[in-house]
């Protein structure tokens, strides 16, 4: 990655988090503070490295993306609008009777939105199906699951890591958008996820660990992970809960559902630019 | 005498040679739901899950959003309550083309007990958006249920069964359409309406019904969701009373969905013949039956009182 493209997804992020700001005020109700922490993240994955496009949104072979922490749909949103999938318009509408955008994402009214996330746990489950799938028909297509740290805490995940262990899926890359907060507290509160890598590699899966706000360094992490063979990856992305909104930072009270007031919306704004 | 569950894996057996669309998910528990002589004959068309039904279920939408069509194949208790929020969230809300076909219903399970008897999964399963809900008869009936589902769009739960049962219908004598029902046995004077191994007990009961002067008529209620609200509204009219029997809790099951359909288009007295509010227990499924009042006797029973309730 040359200067010139770091500076374009820098500048992509930065509206993708000024749209969640948005979003949120808006829908006066949310989960704004995951969404922040996995903004380079959805960044990176969007806008280099999956295949995928409104054009090519029902085709078989396009790579599909999961956000199995379903809360965080601010930052999917955003992202689809960007990548046109759909207007900006809808933004208003967000969370609001007969809209499109729903409250957790909805694939059957939203382009783009390939599962209906929200219950924790799940869509680690649904994206192994679908890296499953590639391979019992023959797709050449990536997986890319993105996973919340709090949601750790559901078992079914572990039965998904075990199962995508033994078969082996090395068209399946997941994250884990480690911003050590979960929904009422800090997660060495609530039930201790570490050694958190130590897990993930007794699970038998190919593990890495970056500071997921460093495009640079997910660069580096997802180039690897394609290469590794016969083994599903990891990223255990280090983040900030509220990244970017100083006053939402490392804070539980911003997980959700909660909604910024107009004077809010301001300082949030101000503290991006 | 064939068991449903073995019905099931001949039938998956002679549709997966005709056709390659569809695939077998199986926690562990192929010998039990009757999925191993296909697994024998199509290995690489069976998905080993292990003993982690949540992940199974979401997994299945995974694949089906491939093209696929997973075909689920699960004990009752497990694929109806422990993995129902998987079933819910991940299958029927985003509508995703899976069938889940779950073996070891209600009382007909038999000695492993209560853990292992469902007695709430048509209630549950019914009460999911987008989910069908199928429980045939006879092996006849569900090999013809089983390629319609398969056919069909969307989730579906499919009952098969554990024990050996009698075969009602002839070799290509029945089909199988969703939300229509068959009456089996014509009569004036009540009608029994019933589901899986009960609606032989409700012929059985049909015929003593007849030797003491009663006509009684007999519904195979196989689709009980979409249910044939047309043919229960008909037989209420001419019957003017009615007798549900199934191998399911007489809280929200098939009989339930039955007086749904009555008491908003044509109100009549009912008798419910079903597990009355209690868990199940072991013992041979026979036994059982006495035991809990779900055999063809209670059913007559049940036909005496409400002929009695009749207007």
């Amino acid at each position: 990655m040359d200067n010139k493209r770091l500076l374009e997804l820098t500048t992509i992020a930065k509206k993708i988090r000024s749209d969640i700001i948005e979003m949120n005020y808006y829908a006066g109700s949310g989960h704004p503070g995951g969404s922040l922490s996995c903004v380079e993240i959805i960044t990176y994955l969007y806008w280099e490295v999956m295949n995928i496009s409104p054009e090519i949104r029902t085709k078989a072979d396009r790579d599909r993306f999961i956000l199995s922490k379903g809360h965080s749909c601010l930052a999917l949103y955003a992202a689809l609008y960007q990548k046109g999938f759909f207007k900006r318009d809808e933004f208003k509408g967000l969370r609001k009777a007969g809209n499109m955008l729903q409250g957790h994402p909805d694939r059957l009214t939203t382009p783009g939105v390939e599962f209906n996330s929200g219950s924790l746990g799940q869509g680690i489950s649904f994206a192994v199906g679908c890296a499953l799938g590639a391979r019992l028909c023959s797709l050449s297509f990536m997986t890319y699951a993105l996973l919340g740290d709090g949601e750790l805490n559901e078992g079914q995940v572990w039965e998904a890591l075990m199962f995508a262990a033994h078969k082996g899926l090395d068209n399946l890359i997941a994250v884990i958008d480690y911003n050590k907060l979960q929904s009422d507290d800090f997660c060495e509160n609530v039930t201790s996820l570490e050694p958190l890598l130590d897990k993930i590699k007794a699970f038998n899966w190919h593990v890495l660990e970056v500071d997921g706000h460093n495009f640079y360094a997910l660069e580096h992490a997802f180039d690897r992970a394609r290469k590794i063979k016969r083994r599903p990856t990891m990223i255990i992305a280090h983040t900030v809960k509220g990244k970017g909104v100083d006053f939402m930072e490392n804070s539980p009270k911003w997980h959700g559902s909660i909604g910024l007031s107009k004077e809010e919306w301001n300082i949030a704004q101000k503290s991006l630019f | 005498m064939p068991t449903m569950r073995d019905a099931f894996g001949l039938a998956l057996t002679g549709l997966a040679e005709e056709r390659d669309d569809f695939i077998v998910l199986d926690p562990d528990v192929g010998g039990g739901t009757g999925i191993n002589v296909f697994k024998e004959r199509f290995p690489h068309r069976v998905i080993q899950c292990g003993i982690a039904e949540q992940n199974m279920m979401s997994m299945a939408a995974g694949i089906a959003s491939t093209g696929l069509i997973p075909i689920v194949a699960c004990y009752a208790v497990f694929a109806s309550m422990r993995a129902v929020e998987q079933a819910r969230n991940s299958i029927a809300y985003p509508n995703f083309n899976v069938k889940i076909a779950a073996s070891h219903l209600g009382l007909d399970v038999g000695p492993d007990g209560a853990t292992h008897q469902a007695i709430e999964d048509i209630a549950i399963m019914r009460a999911i958006p987008n989910m069908r809900v199928v429980s045939p008869a006879d092996p006849v009936e569900l090999r013809a249920a089983l390629e319609v589902i398969i056919d069909h769009y969307g989730p579906v739960y499919l009952r098969t069964g554990r024990s050996p049962v009698s075969t009602i219908f002839k070799e290509g004598d029945v089909g199988f359409k969703f939300g229509r029902s068959l009456k089996l046995r014509e009569g004036s004077d009540v009608t029994i309406a019933a589901a899986g191994v009960m609606v032989k007990r409700a012929l059985m009961a049909s015929d003593t019904l007849h030797k003491m002067g009663i006509q009684a008529a007999v519904l195979n209620i196989s689709s009980i969701k979409p249910i044939d609200k047309t043919l229960i509204i008909e037989c209420a009219k001419e019957t003017k009373a009615f007798v549900t029997a199934e191998d399911h809790n007489i809280i929200g099951g098939m009989g339930s969905a039955v007086c749904e359909v009555l008491s908003q288009h044509c109100p009549a007295p009912v008798e419910m013949v079903g597990i009355k509010d209690k868990f199940g227990s072991s013992g041979d499924p026979e036994e059982l039956i006495t035991l809990y009042g779900i055999d063809d006797a209670s059913i007559v029973e049940a036909v005496k009182r409400v002929i009695k309730r009749k207007r």
